[in-house]
């Protein structure tokens, strides 16, 4: 097993937001079970505000805290905020993950901005996502 | 908080007779068995003695035993020095699909150096087919290796059968009996083998030590240069309390050999049955009967190994898996692919490997256990989220 930090194994043990959206503004799935690691965001917004975010993952401990702390960082933010959360800072968030588990943060913070571009495509505005291509496994 | 270890699969624990026999030539007879006085005579009478024991465990004479430093090594020495000391032969060597990592890695270095390997597929089971291998052995076939049985998956080749179809064509047969030797009945003539590598990490005796079978008058090519020590096939001071060890496991292993299956396929049946009836959606990995004594593996869909394994973790279980999260190189196990499972359905890997001081009271604890936490990691999976939903519209 590998060495999680303290934080990673908090979030593994008492995830945060766990659950679906019945009737979501937006839905974020990135990664596939083949690959290992798949997560769902869902997200209402109100008034260009996250009001609700949840998540559904398969896969490893850090894939989990991943989506767990994301949700949490994410809550409450503008959209234009939430954008701002990058792989970087999920895992400084995390107290540092396993090198080889670094992917796991870029899922995270991918299938967040995927919710988002379907929230705003619903919308019919102009997608203006800052998708990082690094590691994008779609 | 209760424990229970059941990961022998890893490594077994030492037994307290086998530490015993071991610590006097850490301090007192720490002779080095090569050397021509009283310290130097009682190492080598050590060795000697352990040389017979293991050579009895697997109905060998003990001068065909060469002691290394790991089954792994034992299994880069077979693979590579026997291919050398045939090269003129041919330059061609056959192994199955689900081979240890010392095996397969071996053969991957051969290729570098101008050989060609086949790998025979495994059906559903991690059966080897013997005659997919009679058909894989060309002209230029120097040896087959294949594993006497898988610790990953539990299944045990039918080896002799394998072994008829190598000599027929004519090739040197290796089996890596590691997984076997020490827990089932290992015969290295009713299996019809030439070499056949084991160590006692899997049967209650130390790590660091292993031995490569050689059956009398083959070729092999040492890999270390050096002294005379294993007549001069594996050069470098003995690492005698090892040896001793390793001897005395085997020693056990032997006598003991009827109770400790009848044990474990108790606990393995108990386990199996148990976690198949609690937990839908769970599968069996490896052949129902032609299985290990104390392997008990499994893919539960929808969920991944790794997050299994803290969960169980927690509440002190030791399992282990073959999930691609688990790999450090983030790879599904190969055995489980090669058997043929989807990418997503290996994921679910979990392998309980029972040992000796497993009781019945480890498995109920482990059925309790684990049922909740499968739930807790399917409330959060959306593969099983979207299985549910599919079901309700199938309706």
């Amino acid at each position: 097993m590998p060495v999680y930090s303290e934080k990673v194994m908090e979030h593994f043990m008492n995830p945060r937001n766990v659950g679906e959206i019945e009737d979501a503004d937006g839905i974020g799935e990135v990664g596939n079970p083949v690959c290992g690691d798949m997560m769902t965001f869902y997200i209402k917004v109100d008034d260009n505000h996250l009001s609700d975010v949840k998540f559904k993952t398969f896969g490893c401990g850090a894939a989990i805290a991943v989506s767990s702390i994301v949700s949490e960082m994410a809550m409450g933010n503008t959209l234009e905020e939430a954008r701002k959360i990058t792989p970087a800072l999920v895992a400084e968030q995390l107290e540092g993950l396993p090198k080889n588990k670094y992917h796991c943060s870029n899922l995270g913070a991918q299938a967040l901005n995927k919710a988002i571009d379907d929230y705003l495509k619903k919308q019919g505005k102009k997608v203006k996502s800052k998708r990082r291509g690094k590691n994008e496994k779609e | 908080m209760r424990r229970a270890y059941l990961d022998n699969v890893a490594t077994t624990p030492v037994l307290p007779q086998v530490l015993e026999a071991m610590l006097p030539y850490f301090r007192d007879a720490y002779g080095n068995p090569q050397s021509i006085h009283e310290w130097g005579d009682q190492a080598r009478e050590a060795l000697d003695d352990a040389r017979s024991k293991v050579a009895a465990l697997i109905v060998a004479q003990p001068e065909e035993i060469i002691f290394t430093g790991s089954g792994t090594e034992a299994n880069n020495f077979a693979i590579k020095g026997l291919t050398l000391a045939r090269q003129s032969q041919g330059k061609h060597v056959v192994i199955s699909a689900i081979e240890h990592f010392s095996v397969l890695h071996a053969a991957k270095t051969l290729e570098k150096w101008g050989f060609e390997v086949t790998q025979v597929p495994v059906d559903r089971y991690g059966l080897v087919d013997p005659e997919e291998v009679g058909t894989s052995i060309r002209e230029d076939t120097a040896l087959v290796s294949i594993m006497h049985a898988n610790s990953e998956v539990g299944t045990v080749q039918p080896i002799a059968e394998i072994a008829k179809v190598v000599k027929k064509r004519g090739a040197l047969f290796h089996t890596d009996a590691v997984a076997t030797t020490g827990s089932i009945p290992v015969d290295v003539k009713e299996l019809g083998v030439d070499a056949l590598s084991l160590t006692p990490n899997q049967f209650y005796g130390p790590k660091g030590v292993g031995a490569l079978w050689l059956k009398k008058g083959a070729r092999i090519i040492p890999f270390l240069d050096g002294g005379v020590q294993e007549r001069g096939r594996r050069a470098g001071t003995e690492n005698v309390p090892a040896i001793v060890g390793l001897g005395k496991a085997a020693e056990l292993a032997k006598e003991e050999m009827a109770s400790r299956m009848a044990h474990l396929s108790a606990l393995r049946d108990r386990l199996i049955e148990g976690l198949l009836s609690r937990i839908e959606h769970a599968i069996l990995t490896g052949h129902p009967t032609q299985r290990l004594p104390g392997n008990a593996s499994f893919c539960i869909e929808f969920i991944e190994g790794e997050a299994m394994l803290m969960l169980l973790s927690h509440q002190g279980i030791a399992a282990s898996s073959g999930s691609a999260c688990t790999s450090r190189a983030l790879k599904a196990s190969h055995v489980l692919t090669a058997m043929g499972l989807p990418a997503e359905i290996a994921q679910g890997s979990l392998l309980f490997s029972l040992g000796l001081e497993n009781t019945e009271e480890d498995i109920d604890y482990v059925l309790e256990q684990l049922p909740p936490i499968v739930d807790r990691l399917r409330q959060m999976s959306p593969l099983y989220s979207k299985f549910l939903k599919g079901q309700q519209g199938g309706r």
